[in-house]
């Protein structure tokens, strides 16, 4: 009687290699690690250093050439000039009441997904949600502006009970920047209260928990990171949004809109990225400030 | 907690008074494309199926279409090969400066588009003396694009947990055997879903594209931008988007089936 043995594989250099990778961890986590680390290394981080370095510099009147000589001119002009002020406060405004709004607007939607609807209802809402997604930034903003627009469909429903349409200008933007990152709220919204178990809710509701106070102390503590991953979204694409501003914010001017200018018209480029600093430090305030909480791991 | 049917009945007319409101725009704009006037008016004088004939013979929309879908297969490719190691290492592996590159991936949609593009702008142009051309914008593109796939990806590698490949080690896989035959399959359905959203980021940016594109490289968005103030254009552009919401609708569709175990509930 024989006993099936299982052969041994062949010594082939694959095979030694595969040893190797399996017997040093490390060198497999370096392995993985190398391409993609080249890769954001490379790009990213070395052109967004370089963009800071240039916030230094400054550009002769004379040729357009960029000086690369140490200079806090344009940081001085950004944090003393009222322009700038003024621009940062209003964008920092639409910015903070976008991500309000499009809260407010995402939790019951992503609530009734997540805990109320059918599975085949929860599937038709995720694509409900997803499709505008695919239509693009520029049609949605171009749409808003006609539904805005003085004879607009808005005018078209209000106007028989005495209402108006808003007209182009800041509520415009505020209201076509909730539309466009309305569904970048809601999904991270939808996924983590996807992951509160029925379950919880349900030993909430047996030791006499009503709605109210099961939502506020259960599931609101659990879905507080997935919340702020939503208002990542929103709150860093309004503050560098420049295009939508164009579209229906009438005069108005947003932070996006002066780096714009200063990179094309003005050929300005360590001046457009002093400015760039503003919403770069914003947002790096915000990352830090709700690192603690979880939020990355929910984007 | 149960939710009394009144509160049910409620969140599901908020719910609906929501999808309304976000499909209103939309239906605005299928209707501007059928519509006689040229300037969006409301509501619309007449009917038309001109703008329909025109934009299916536009070369400069057909070659536009062209223009996006390959720049983003590309960017795809890129972010789906680059997602996927880096969510191994991120998921398989405790080391020092783990929560650093979690931030560095999240980095390029955290920050507005402006400052990717003036950064990478900068970067091709002064630093690099590299002209911008169709391949600039592809490498602008796979940067931001691989936040999709890793967050598919790891979301998935963190739920199937290590069983199943230790398994497969003990019972004599490589390393390389183990990936292609037990890790791979079962990432599958989260690496479509991820190449998919991908796929749509890359189709559908224009801020960090402006900055990045050659003066001869017109995308689907670019050429959008330029053309929807023309008046004769505009309800084109209209007829555009019109195609590009019901075209998704089918892989979103198919993502949906697929990554449909990970939505059941309970």
């Amino acid at each position: 009687m024989t006993h099936a043995t299982v052969p041994r594989p062949r010594e082939t250099p694959a095979r030694r290699a595969s040893v190797f990778l399996s017997t040093h961890p490390r060198t497999r986590l370096a392995l993985l690690l190398s391409a993609p680390l080249f890769w954001l290394g490379i790009v990213y981080i070395v052109a967004l250093v370089l963009l800071l370095v240039t916030a230094f510099w400054s550009v002769d009147s004379f040729t357009g050439e960029i000086t690369q000589e140490w200079t806090l001119d344009n940081i001085t002009t950004v944090l003393t000039g009222s322009l700038y002020q003024t621009v940062t406060l209003r964008t920092l405004g639409v910015a903070l009441a976008v991500t309000l709004i499009d809260v407010l607007l995402a939790l019951p939607i992503a609530f009734f997904m997540a805990k109320v609807a059918t599975p085949r209802m929860q599937r038709i809402l995720v694509i409900a949600v997803l499709t505008p997604l695919w239509a693009s930034y520029l049609v949605k903003a171009y749409a808003w502006r006609s539904v805005l627009s003085q004879d607009g469909i808005l005018e078209w429903l209000l106007a028989p009970f005495g209402g108006s349409t808003p007209g182009y200008g800041l509520p415009a933007t505020i209201i076509t920047l909730s539309y466009l990152w309305l569904p970048y709220v809601i999904l991270p919204i939808y996924a983590g209260l996807e992951r509160v178990p029925d379950s919880l809710l349900e030993a909430s509701a047996d030791l006499g928990g009503r709605s109210w106070p099961t939502i506020r102390l259960v599931v609101f503590p659990l879905v507080l990171p997935a919340i702020i991953a939503g208002t990542i979204f929103s709150f860093a694409l309004s503050l560098g949004d420049y295009i939508t501003v164009n579209i229906v914010g009438g005069a108005n001017q947003m932070l996006g809109n002066l780096v714009y200018t200063n990179v094309g018209a003005a050929n300005n480029l360590p001046l457009a990225s002093a400015i760039a600093l503003i919403p770069i430090v914003i947002i790096f305030g915000y990352l830090f400030l709700v690192r603690r909480t979880g939020a990355l791991d929910n984007l | 907690m149960r939710l009394s049917r009144l509160s049910r009945t409620t969140l599901g007319i908020v719910t609906g008074a929501i999808l309304l409101v976000v499909y209103v725009p939309l239906f605005v704009v299928l209707v501007n494309s059928f519509s006689t006037s040229t300037s969006l008016t409301w509501p619309p004088p007449g009917f038309t199926l001109e703008w329909w004939g025109r934009a299916f013979q536009s070369a400069g929309a057909m070659e536009a279409v062209a223009t996006s879908v390959q720049i983003a297969i590309v960017a795809t490719i890129i972010s789906l090969a680059l997602g996927t190691l880096i969510s191994l290492a991120l998921q398989r592996f405790e080391f020092f400066g783990r929560e650093a590159i979690s931030l560095l991936i999240i980095l390029p949609i955290a920050l507005p588009g402006i400052i990717t593009g003036i950064a990478l702008n900068n970067f091709f142009r002064t630093i690099m003396g590299v002209p911008l051309s169709i391949w600039t914008v592809v490498i602008a593109h796979a940067t931001f694009c691989i936040v999709t796939v890793f967050n598919n990806v790891i979301a998935r590698l963190r739920r199937q947990g290590t069983n199943l490949e230790e398994a497969s080690a003990d019972l004599g896989a490589g390393v390389w055997t183990t990936f292609r035959l037990v890790t791979f399959p079962q990432l599958r359905s989260a690496l479509l879903a991820g190449g998919l959203l991908a796929f749509a980021l890359s189709f559908d940016e224009i801020i960090v594209t402006t900055f990045t594109a050659g003066s001869g490289v017109t995308t689907l968005p670019i050429f959008i931008l330029n053309n929807m103030f023309r008046p004769n254009q505009a309800p084109i552009v209209s007829v555009i988007a019109v195609v590009l919401v019901l075209v998704s609708i089918i892989p979103i569709y198919i993502a949906q089936r697929l990554s449909g175990s990970g939505v059941e509930r309970r």
